[in-house]
């Protein structure tokens, strides 16, 4: 599947949905129209693109920060040869949400998420010990804030 | 309002969350669906979720794509070494490039990184990443000591975050 393989209407509807709807009784009922579809065509095509992976999640998007979460993205230098095992063992921690090889020296990048700094100090210093691993941790000090992303 | 039928704002917070956590129910009115859910009337889940998007508690109520099906096959972190006193002014104009997804300053690790903004940018292709990269480039001007570009190999773990953290 390719964004090719969608028709002129799922770009548009996608491009609306990303930029976020209203909180108002029947908040599909602008973007219907501005559609030509019904309110409940909208509803069920969110649904086809949720069941279809097009859509990864639809609904509130929380802030966690704002919601007494941590979030920190951490680098490592990992080895060739034990990578499959040390990717193991750091996703291994629950704390550990997202984990990504990057094409670079540091070629592991992950995102741990807790409740509290010292839940994520704690849970580096855990991974450290049982990989050896020396981490970078790059907790973000400024988020430049996005409105509509990826025009389809 | 009577004492048992009144929610605190803390807990309906929590129970709005708590239902709409795995998305938002796929009705026409689904602020309705979520207000039967929680045990209260939609206006009250409607104002409480308007209080939560202007204090940035929610940030949108919105679809997340996945890039990678919507044929965004490659994805760049691109990071740059920005002087301090412009790096605030430049990553608000980076943040908006409609090719970036994301866009954050972070600290540096001297000697080994010197990299303090992070801009991530997802496109069709390699060439047409390089291509944005080359853009942000331009923006950052003389303000820019050296950037680099970090594609993605493979993805080891991705599991959806919990609203409060921690837990998975």
């Amino acid at each position: 599947m390719n964004q090719h393989a969608l028709s002129q209407t799922d770009r548009e509807l996608l491009n609306i949905l990303q930029a976020g709807i209203p909180v108002v009784p029947r908040p599909y009922a602008a973007c219907a129209e501005a559609l030509g579809l019904s309110e409940e065509q909208v509803v069920s095509r969110i649904g086809e693109m949720l069941a279809g992976g097009l859509l990864t999640r639809f609904g509130p998007m929380f802030n966690v920060e704002k919601m007494g979460g941590e979030f920190t993205l951490v680098a490592a230098k990992v080895p060739a040869e034990s990578f499959e095992d040390i990717s193991e063992q750091v996703n291994a921690f629950p704390g550990v949400a997202h984990n990504y090889e990057r094409e670079h020296e540091l070629n592991m990048w992950f995102v741990t998420a807790t409740s509290t700094k010292a839940e994520t100090d704690a849970l580096l210093r855990a991974i450290s010990e049982k990989t050896g691993l020396t981490l970078f941790a790059m907790p973000k000090e400024k988020e430049f804030f996005l409105e509509l992303k990826l025009k389809l | 309002m009577s004492p048992e039928t009144k929610i605190a704002a803390d807990e309906l917070e929590r129970r709005i969350i708590e239902a709409t956590e795995a998305g938002l129910p796929l009705v026409v009115e689904p602020y309705a669906e979520v207000a039967r859910q929680v045990g209260t009337s939609p206006e009250i889940v409607m104002t409480t979720m308007q209080r939560m998007l202007e204090r940035g508690a929610i940030r949108r109520i919105a679809a997340v794509p996945d890039h990678y099906r919507l044929g965004f096959r490659a994805n760049g972190m691109t990071v740059w070494d920005v002087d301090d006193g412009d790096v605030d002014r430049l990553g608000a104009l980076v943040g908006q490039l409609d090719f970036v997804t994301h866009c954050y300053r972070r600290p540096r690790h001297l000697p080994g990184w010197s990299y303090n903004l992070f801009a991530m940018v997802h496109a069709e292709t390699r060439e047409e990443v390089m291509k944005k990269s080359a853009e942000i480039r331009k923006l950052l001007g003389r303000s820019l000591r050296g950037g680099d570009v970090l594609f993605s190999k493979r993805i080891l773990k991705k599991t959806g975050f919990r609203s409060r953290g921690g837990t998975r």
